[in-house]
């Protein structure tokens, strides 16, 4: 873990807000602002997601920030200064920036690739070469890919190389630009987990670009809704955007399933969890029958020595006398206590079980997830979100 | 009229005859190793020649393509221009050109230089252009937003990756320069040009010479073909990487 610190460096350069005062884009020889009068405070060390339908101005808005789109009036602020007070070239060198089609230089190593800003700021080889290996280490993988090609990666490890690329010189500021855009939706889930815990660790600001109201939720601090003409809906947290939408167009942005969404916003340690009656193998079965009368869950678990799940024990597990080392069903889906609400529930719903172990880092069973448990939640859980915001951050 | 047509009639008989039709030369056969053996020291300079005509013509139509074709980069305008007059220059009839060259640069390897360079303007700016404008606009878009200067764009990302076109073009320019190049005997320059011609048709013929000079400029043209292949695996090492 301290590599991982000292590799996200977060003391070196403290992330820095941005600001949008009043800004208003207005493309050559086009009839209507692509952005108008857009005004956004972005606090140090937040992600806020940019979100709307196409055309609705969300990526010019994004672009603006590093200038690959100037601004026709207004201004924006990176920790303080106007981006007009430096030079595009140098500007860019200090924001970092990951675009949906990744954008890796196929003719360059791995090493290259990430290495590219610190090769344009004149960084020594020696710490160029530190780096990209902590970043490696960072995003999670092998040393030995340092000198290969990007078509010789993955689409996923290609994006996290984006992701490395973009943190090489370790910018106070990241723009991300539909970043898990292109990659299939298991992939995408996992990069997202992946990227929210790296957030955690480095604490960059980040604008994040998406279509996608689930990833918005998912993803950020702060969400701003767009509309049409880069007009801006709503800017608030994902628990207030659920809770309360501004108007119609968010609301209906948002979508009909909010209540389902706001799950999107817990983790499954957030809810009390109906206690598991473990077994273990080689138990007498009268005691293991006897725990099963009072509990909530009508099956009892199978448990190594160390607590963790090895399957469900039917009623003709229970039939013998010792409980039985091999029981008759798997114990999954087994969620972690970490997983987001929403996709422990999708997990549950998708392998048709009503029941499903929870454990915690080390594997352990801590508990039991159930529909109903989810079910009695979602029907209570307004006033909880309300209660204690600081639950809605997934990733806090 | 006719008189003079029999007695340079009779003169060639009596040349073919007078030169010993016991010898495989002589006879004038389709190609004699024996004579190639003994004179082989009369070849090295023709291809030496030849060499420097194509190397030269190469390298000169290379970089006068590459400056054309980054200045034509970003400002699209000048495509059609350069390609259009790249390719009238092209269409020149080889022999047409040097001659009309001659009052202007004189008789010499210089006049035969610059026609060659002036046919592989063509085919290597049209490569580059193509080059340059297949690169994946995501890596530009990449570039830019990581603060690379226009400058250090072309340099670092557009030109490495336009290279293994670029190349292409270089080697498909050689190989018909090393046959174009034997015409270069008629700007007054040498090369092959010299064993095929001077050495050759000149001398009634002489089929040996003829066979071997295109021997010459066949394995030349193979030859450096070869070398060019090389040369685009040596400068694009991330294309065979792919299947790894």
């Amino acid at each position: 873990m301290t590599g991982q610190e000292s590799a996200a460096g977060g003391s070196e350069h403290a992330a820095a807000s941005v600001v949008f005062r009043d800004v208003t884009k207005r493309y050559r020889g086009a009839e209507a602002d692509a952005v108008e009068h857009l005004s956004l405070d972005v606090p140090a060390g937040e992600i806020c997601v940019l979100v709307g339908p196409s055309g609705c101005g969300k990526t010019t808005a994004m672009r603006m920030v590093n200038r690959t789109v100037e601004i026709t009036s207004g201004d924006i602020e990176v920790g303080g200064t106007s981006v007009t007070e430096r030079s595009p070239a140098q500007l860019r060198r200090e924001i970092g920036y990951v675009i949906q089609q990744i954008g890796l230089f196929p003719h360059r190593t791995i090493a290259q690739n990430i290495a590219t800003v610190p090769a344009l700021i004149g960084w020594d080889r020696e710490r160029t070469r530190a780096r990209v290996r902590e970043l490696l280490e960072l995003i999670s993988l092998p040393a030995d890919v340092a000198d290969r090609y990007p078509a010789q990666l993955s689409g996923g490890q290609q994006q996290r190389v984006g992701v490395a690329r973009a943190l090489a010189a370790d910018p106070p500021v990241m723009l991300m630009d539909e970043p898990f855009g292109a990659i299939d939706p298991i992939n995408r889930e996992r990069l997202q987990n992946e990227f929210l815990r790296l957030q955690a660790e480095i604490r960059k600001t980040i604008l994040f670009v998406t279509h996608d109201i689930d990833e918005a939720i998912k993803m950020g601090d702060r969400i701003a809704v767009l509309r049409e003409g880069g007009r801006l809906a709503q800017f608030a947290t994902p628990a207030e955007l659920l809770m309360d939408p501004a108007d119609d167009f968010v609301e209906d942005f948002v979508g009909a399933d909010r209540a389902l969404k706001r799950l999107a916003l817990m983790r499954v340690s957030d809810i009390d969890l109906w206690e598991a009656p473990l077994a273990f193998a080689g138990q007498d079965t009268a005691e293991v029958r006897a725990k099963l009368a009072g509990a909530e869950v009508p099956w009892a678990l199978l448990v190594d020595s160390d607590r963790r799940p090895i399957g469900w024990l039917s009623d003709r597990d229970l039939a013998a006398a010792t409980v039985p080392h091999r029981p008759d069903s798997s114990p999954d889906p087994v969620l972690d206590r970490d997983d987001v609400l929403r996709d422990a529930l999708s997990d549950l719903l998708q392998s048709q079980t009503h029941y499903a172990p929870v454990v915690d880092a080390s594997g352990a069973a801590v508990g039991v997830l159930s529909l109903d448990v989810i079910s009695d939640f979602l029907a209570s859980d307004q006033a909880k979100v309300e209660e204690h915001p600081a639950t809605a951050r997934p990733h806090d | 009229m006719l008189a003079t047509l029999t007695t340079l009639l009779a003169q060639v008989q009596i040349r073919e005859a007078g030169s010993g039709a016991t010898t495989c030369q002589g006879k004038n056969e389709a190609f004699c190793p024996s004579y190639v053996i003994d004179n082989i020291d009369d070849y090295v300079s023709p291809v030496l020649e030849h060499l420097v005509l194509v190397l030269a013509s190469v390298l000169a139509g290379f970089l006068v393509a590459m400056v054309l074709a980054v200045l034509s980069h970003g400002r699209r305008w000048l495509i059609p221009v350069f390609i259009g007059t790249t390719g009238v220059l092209y269409t020149i009839p080889s022999i047409a050109l040097f001659l009309l060259l001659l009052p202007i640069t004189g008789r010499g390897t210089e006049t035969a230089i610059i026609a060659l360079s002036l046919y592989n303007l063509q085919i290597i700016y049209r490569n580059a252009n193509s080059g340059l404008a297949n690169i994946p606009r995501s890596a530009l878009d990449s570039g830019t937003g990581m603060g690379m200067t226009k400058r250090q764009l072309l340099w670092k990302v557009e030109l490495p990756l336009a290279l293994p076109e670029i190349i292409a073009g270089v080697r498909i320019a050689t190989v018909s320069t090393v046959a174009i190049a034997t015409l270069a005997i008629f700007a007054g320059a040498g090369g092959l040009g010299e064993i095929l011609y001077n050495e050759g048709v000149q001398r009634g013929v002489f089929k040996t010479n003829i066979v071997f000079g295109s021997l010459l400029a066949v394995s030349l043209a193979i030859a450096f073909d070869g070398l060019l292949i090389l040369v685009q695996r040596f400068a694009a090492p991330w294309r065979r990487a792919r299947a790894l």
